[in-house]
């Protein structure tokens, strides 16, 4: 019997195809990838259904974190005098004799969570032992001794005559106590909208609102 | 493996007698190292990407108001008292808060739960709506739709005590927007609450 001949087959494949495709998956996420901001502490937010998105710029934001410890920072990239206006005027209302270093490291600050009689030896430290020293957080749960209340104020100044957003965020297991202390630091200086950073959720299927959204998406459609 | 095949083509083409053919040099590069940086790459991306964009819910408080008489005030049939303890418990009451022997409507619930809670209320208060020519005409003038007159007088308030958690604020926030309830309000908790709240806490052993 004549043996039947296979023709051998190389396994030698082309991977052209495979390479691109790889390719374009990488440079996909290297242009959609958006490192985090660095943050004070690990935040969990809540998850809401709003899909209204976060402004970034010219906002003050107000972390309240899973041990009730509360931070404020101030969210302007385009015009860095605002920090310096705010610390100027933290300053200046509280007498704490800061230095022109000193204020000018408030730049670097991402995030205040001292009590005024410490502000001062924080703004002192470099960078790093910054982020190793544990904030004892913003004191508000009185309201003699609300200190927020001046943080805002002067980031009000700072901003006059421009829009100020007010974000609040707050880890899942904060309490309320704190947020609504935060929230009357905000009412005594008649700032009554504020914006909840939150987590996208999906919409639930068939509640009220998903048959508003789909009134909407059909009248837009037509 | 990995290469860029580019042999073949005129190959067969004959030279001349004593023409030396020049050695070819093979243009194959080997692409395995590329392929893995590559890789590499791509999974650093993956697992640094932050896909979750965060997203905001919007509050308005009203200003505090010392006055009693400039306060609002609501329908008693037309309101729900939702209240927030710990653990993500959620008790709630309709109209006036009633516990005498007989005629308690303080009830226990939870985050599942009260969404029918809100929307049987809801749909009560709308059962009852009488037609209001002014609102009404307001509502077209403003492109609303006439619905929005039927559950105008429906009202919410919520009163987390010092337990509830940041969580259950936001949640039930966002049950208002999720079952459309147009005005609802956040109310410190009163006294009288905080003990039936205390008071059922400790019946439930906690």
């Amino acid at each position: 019997m004549p043996s039947v001949k296979l023709p051998r087959k190389s396994t030698d494949t082309d991977m052209t195809p495979f390479v691109d495709i790889a390719f374009l998956i990488l440079s996909f996420f290297i242009m959609a990838t958006k490192f985090k901001p660095p943050e004070p502490v690990e935040i969990t937010t809540p998850g809401s259904v709003l899909s209204q998105k976060l402004p970034e710029s010219n906002a003050v934001m107000i972390t309240m974190d899973s041990a009730n410890r509360v931070f404020f920072s101030v969210l302007s990239d385009k015009d860095k005098s605002k920090y310096d206006a705010i610390i100027q005027g933290i300053n200046e209302a509280q007498n704490l004799n800061l230095s022109p270093a000193e204020i000018a490291s408030f730049r670097q600050v991402f995030a205040v969570g001292v009590p005024f009689s410490q502000l001062k030896q924080y703004l002192d430290m470099s960078d790093e032992e910054q982020k190793k020293v544990r904030q004892a957080g913003i004191p508000v749960m009185d309201s003699a001794t609300n200190e927020l209340y001046w943080w805002i104020q002067e980031s009000k100044k700072a901003f006059a005559g421009e829009k100020l957003n007010f974000l609040i965020k707050g880890d899942q297991k904060a309490k309320y106590p704190t947020f609504e202390a935060v929230v009357s630091a905000l009412k005594r200086n008649e700032e009554f909208k504020y914006n909840l950073v939150t987590a996208l959720d999906d919409v639930p299927m068939g509640s009220e609102l998903d048959k508003v959204l789909q009134v909407q998406g059909k009248v837009e459609k037509n | 493996m990995a290469s860029i095949d580019t042999s073949g083509g005129d190959s067969g083409h004959k030279k001349g007698p004593g023409v030396k053919k020049a050695k070819k040099l093979s243009t194959r590069v080997d692409m395995t190292p590329m392929v893995d940086l590559g890789f590499l790459l791509i999974t650093f991306f993956v697992f640094t990407a932050t896909m979750t964009t965060p997203t905001t819910l919007d509050l308005n408080m009203p200003k505090d108001i010392k006055d009693e008489k400039e306060q609002t005030e609501t329908k008693e049939s037309s309101t729900l008292t939702i209240l927030l303890g710990k653990n993500n418990h959620v008790y709630y009451y309709e109209g006036q808060l009633k516990v005498e022997e007989g005629e308690n409507n303080f009830k226990t619930s939870t985050f599942k739960e009260i969404r029918n809670v809100i929307l049987n209320k809801k749909k009560e208060v709308i059962s009852r709506y009488v037609p209001d020519p002014e609102c009404e005409a307001k509502a077209k003038a403003d492109g609303k739709p006439i619905s929005n007159c039927a559950d105008k007088d429906f009202v919410v308030i919520i009163k987390p005590n010092k337990d509830a958690t940041y969580k259950n604020t936001v949640d039930i926030l966002d049950e208002m927007t999720i079952n459309q309830v147009r005005t609802y309000a956040m109310v410190k908790i009163g006294k009288e609450e905080q003990e039936l709240i205390d008071a059922t806490e400790a019946n439930s052993g906690e």
